[in-house]
């Protein structure tokens, strides 16, 4: 049995892993206690509220589905990060790519206000639908990757940091879609209005992501968006581990100057590292997009289209440890936290901000618990096994010892 | 002046003895019942290789461990030594290996650091000059108090380190590894020094792992290996060979049997050659050299005058300023590590560390750090391969005896020796033309330092040409064919391997110009 264990898993990996994962839960453990301190300072329930936030983010079918909805776009964006912090580039870029993307997305899609005859032509079942659907996702990475890739330029080539240019870049992406959606791809309809909400038109069926409606009897807004980025998630996880891309990416984050001793062009994978996540936090914003909102609207701030998915995001591939995989169920955590957070306020009447609150402190206490973790390992570590190999040490003992 | 106080007024040390020091770190018995002595007027070596205890033993001496058994006692009194400054407080001081000096202050600066002044919290700078003055007298070590350190030359540097080890009263001096960094005649004033301190009635303790320095200037030697006391033996009876037999456990070969070989045709042309350093100057003075299939030629020359410099612009790491770089009759100057490789370059650099390796990679990817794109290891240079990268990894694990738990393990948990193993496995997995080897064996243990350099004349037989960079004479002696001088950035001299003597290396190590 032992050796069957041996034989699929590194051991110390493994144990490693379960190490981790205790860890986390208890950070979240040690920020829900803190959180609940907050809350009974406030004069309410915290057992209560809990209860609401779990309520709110499980308790109904028509609950979970929305989790799943606001998770969805953290897990894009956290997928992301993951490439550019393993690549070494702190990219803090994801409001600005994703607003950008779903731009691009909105525009493709909407340029189809009819089908093309040559699509419906092609034998292929619902091939029009693909087709615009899929051109649509691409047109969103590409323009996440592209408003990415300014960033990552000037950082390569001009040595700009990127966290700066980034925030900047936010700030510019943010404007451009203000004036974008009060300009040409203003809404029609809104064009001759005195009072009127700069949102685009709304996209044709044809081009909206499917809604998932195996998940439940009741309609529900899931998407195919989950899908997608579940799908990204392991296709990330193999482009990091498994290809040379992903090797040379890893590399340069891990140590610049032996990537340079081995031949690795340092400026074209740090521009690789942030292309691949602007275009991944792009997606996230073609798929809110086509697969929920079917329209691009603006209240004026980036959160209004974002939701903060793009900072979010960030949070949730730290918490699931810079892994695509582990940002499937860090970013279902948070999505959770979020959906719940509404709950709370209407039921314990705390305000949903502290769910904010709360957000930090598992931030905190996780970010803190991976220091305690590099500590313990260091420590193992510092012990390096030292199997004898039969050959160097015939014993000496019974030399002259005075 | 009464029998017991030092020329410094201080008191003597007439004996320290450590007893059944056992220290544990979890998983390890660093140091395994110890017994350890010194008496005033002696210097008693400290030998062994890396991870044999023999700084943790000091360690525990100087108050920066404390002992999980053991006793230590000065003068026969039984003390505890909690801390570094109750350990100056004993009258023990320690000289690091890395000079603990601020480069921006002067000498009196430096060794008032740290101490309560006369004044309060004014700094009587003047008084500490004049006892700086004083100290240097007594014990001939030429220093002007008022130098900034950074204008002092290594050698001197040390002197006022320790300078500041006798004014804080140190009876009992710590010396780790204090040659390591130092020129031949650098070493013969140390020694002069030492000795003078000892006839003084100082104790010292001579850490290194240097044989020959050991038998020099200790007049007993202890060899420490994994943790025990193995051998204590008066100097006057001890052999380099049982020496070395006791510090790595088992028969080393100290001299290599290098057969003359006729070097085939040039591989590697440099015409002068010019680089600029880190610092902004020019690292690299117009350096000529020839490298011929078959031969070693050593790069000998005290750190920093060009040697990193030089190995860089060859690993197309660094771009030259002017000059041509010929490799196999190709042009390659200023082309990149990457074309390098192509060429057939390898490059043991001399940051293992932080060049050589990606810490937290493991041993297999760490294995094909410059081919992971190329067949075996990749398919069509996209998808990486990993079973052949297992495979050869494995083979490399094997045949270069690296000792690891498996090749899965991050190489940063491997010792300094298995590290250096693997590297000298990747770069030689290649079948280099001509491989570049900078401080190859700096850190790594005898066992291991003599299976490299056993690897690097198989390599030189099957008509590699190999650039060897070392701070470490004896090894450029022993495996060199030719050998050129480095001094500030240009080559001031060549010898042949017959001809070569240290002295007159160590004389253009120096900067003089010898007619050879």
């Amino acid at each position: 049995m032992m050796a069957f264990v041996h034989r699929f898993f590194d051991t110390s990996k493994l144990i490693n892993l379960v190490l981790n994962i205790s860890l986390l839960l208890l950070a979240v453990g040690a920020a829900l206690l803190v959180g609940a301190v907050m809350i009974w300072l406030m004069d309410a329930d915290p057992v209560k509220a809990y209860q609401a936030l779990y309520e709110g983010a499980f308790g109904t079918t028509n609950s979970r589905a929305e989790t799943l909805v606001k998770a969805t776009p953290l897990l894009f964006v956290g997928i992301g990060i993951c490439v550019a912090f393993r690549g070494g580039v702190v990219n803090v870029g994801g409001e600005g790519q994703m607003i950008i993307g779903a731009l691009a997305a909105v525009w493709v899609a909407l340029s189809f206000d009819t089908v093309p005859r040559f699509l419906e032509n092609i034998p292929i079942h619902d091939f029009p639908h693909i087709f615009i659907v899929t051109a649509s996702l691409l047109a969103g990475f590409l323009a996440g990757a592209a408003w990415g890739g300014i960033a990552g330029v000037l950082k390569a080539y001009f040595g700009v940091n990127e966290i700066l240019s980034t925030i900047m870049l936010n700030q510019i992406a943010l404007q451009l879609m203000n004036y974008l959606l009060n300009g040409v791809l203003l809404d029609p309809d809104q064009k001759d209005r005195v009072n009127r909400i700069p949102k685009t038109a709304r996209i044709q069926d044809y081009a909206k992501l499917p809604r998932l409606e195996w998940f439940s009897d009741t309609p529900t807004r899931l998407h195919a968006g989950l899908i997608i980025g579940l799908a990204l998630a392991v296709v990330v996880y193999i482009l990091l581990w498994r290809t040379t891309l992903g090797y040379r990416i890893r590399a340069v984050g891990q140590s610049n100057r032996a990537s340079r001793y081995a031949g690795i062009n340092v400026k074209r994978q740090v521009l690789n590292a942030i292309l691949i996540s602007g275009g991944c936090a792009g997606l996230a914003g073609a798929v809110q997009v086509l697969g929920l909102q079917y329209r691009m609207q603006t209240d004026g701030s980036a959160a209004g289209f974002t939701g903060n998915a793009g900072f979010n995001g960030i949070v949730a591939a730290l918490f699931g440890g810079l892994h695509p995989i582990g940002t499937i169920p860090a970013s279902v955590f948070f999505g959770a936290l979020l959906i719940g957070a509404q709950s709370i306020q209407r039921e314990v009447q705390v305000p949903a901000s502290l769910i904010t609150t709360l957000n930090g402190l598992v931030v905190i206490f996780v970010v803190s618990s991976q220091i305690f973790i590099k500590r313990l390992t260091k420590r193992r570590a510092s012990v390096p096994p030292q199997p004898t190999t039969p050959k160097s040490v015939p014993a000496l003992q019974e030399e002259p010892t005075q | 002046m009464p029998e017991h106080l030092l020329p410094t007024g201080h008191r003597r040390i007439d004996q320290m003895r450590m007893q059944g020091i056992v220290k544990k770190f979890p998983g390890v018995l660093a140091v395994d019942h110890v017994d350890f002595d010194v008496k005033a007027g002696e210097i008693h070596a400290l030998l062994g290789e890396n991870g044999a205890g023999k700084s943790t033993l000091m360690k525990i001496l100087y108050g920066l461990y404390h002992q999980e058994e053991g006793q230590v006692f000065l003068n026969d009194l039984p003390v505890v030594i909690r801390s570094p400054n109750q350990a100056i407080q004993h009258g023990i001081g320690m000289i690091h290996q890395h000079f603990m000096l601020v480069p921006s202050l002067t000498v009196a600066q430096n060794v008032a650091l740290g101490m309560k002044s006369s004044r309060g919290f004014l700094l009587d700078i003047d008084m500490v000059s004049k006892r700086i003055r004083e100290l240097s007298e007594i014990y001939g070590l030429q220093v002007n108090p008022s130098t900034p350190i950074w204008q002092l030359a290594v050698g001197e540097q040390q002197r006022v380190e320790i300078l500041r080890a006798l004014y804080r009263g140190a009876a009992l001096l710590i010396l780790d590894e204090p040659t390591a960094v130092l020129t031949p005649q650098e070493v013969d004033d140390l020694f002069r020094i030492l000795k003078q301190m000892t006839a003084d009635g100082h104790a010292l303790i001579f850490i290194s792992h240097k044989l020959h320095e050991v038998l020099a200037i200790s007049q007993r030697i202890t060899v420490l290996r994994d943790g025990k006391q193995v051998y204590s033996i008066p100097t006057e009876t001890a052999t380099k060979e049982t020496l070395a037999h006791m510090m790595v456990g088992r028969p080393v070969v100290l001299h290599y049997d290098l057969r003359p070989i006729e070097p085939g045709p040039a591989r590697l042309r440099l015409e002068e050659v010019s680089a600029t350093s880190d610092r902004g100057d020019e690292g690299l003075k117009k350096v000529s050299l020839q490298l011929h299939a078959g031969e070693i030629v050593g790069v000998a020359g005290v750190s920093g005058n060009g040697q990193r410099e030089l190995a860089q612009v060859i690993a197309g790491m660094r771009s030259t300023s002017s000059g041509k770089i010929w490799l196999d009759n190709h042009d390659v100057t200023n082309h990149s590590p990457a074309a390098m490789n192509q060429h057939g370059l390898s490059h043991i650099p001399e940051a293992r560390m932080t060049d050589g390796v990606i810490k937290n990679f493991t041993v297999a990817e760490n294995f094909v750090l410059q081919n992971h794109g190329r067949k075996p290891y990749a398919w069509g240079g996209v998808f990486m391969n990993f079973r052949n990268i297992t495979r050869q990894c494995k083979t490399a694990i094997k045949d270069y005896e690296i000792k690891t738990p498996s090749h899965e393990t991050p190489i940063k948990s491997l010792s300094g020796g298995n590290i250096q193993k693997l590297v000298l496995a990747r770069e030689l997995s290649r079948q280099p033309r001509v491989l570049i080897a900078a401080q190859p064996t700096r850190g790594v243990d005898i066992g291991a330092s003599e299976y490299i350099h056993h690897r690097l004349l198989e390599e030189r037989t099957k008509g590699t040409a190999i650039l060897l960079i070392s701070e470490d004479l004896d090894e450029i002696l022993a495996l060199s064919d030719r050998i050129v001088v480095m001094y500030e950035g240009a080559i001031v001299g060549e010898v042949k391997r017959d001809q070569a003597d240290i002295r007159t290396l160590g004389l253009m190590m120096a900067g003089s110009k010898v007619p050879v």
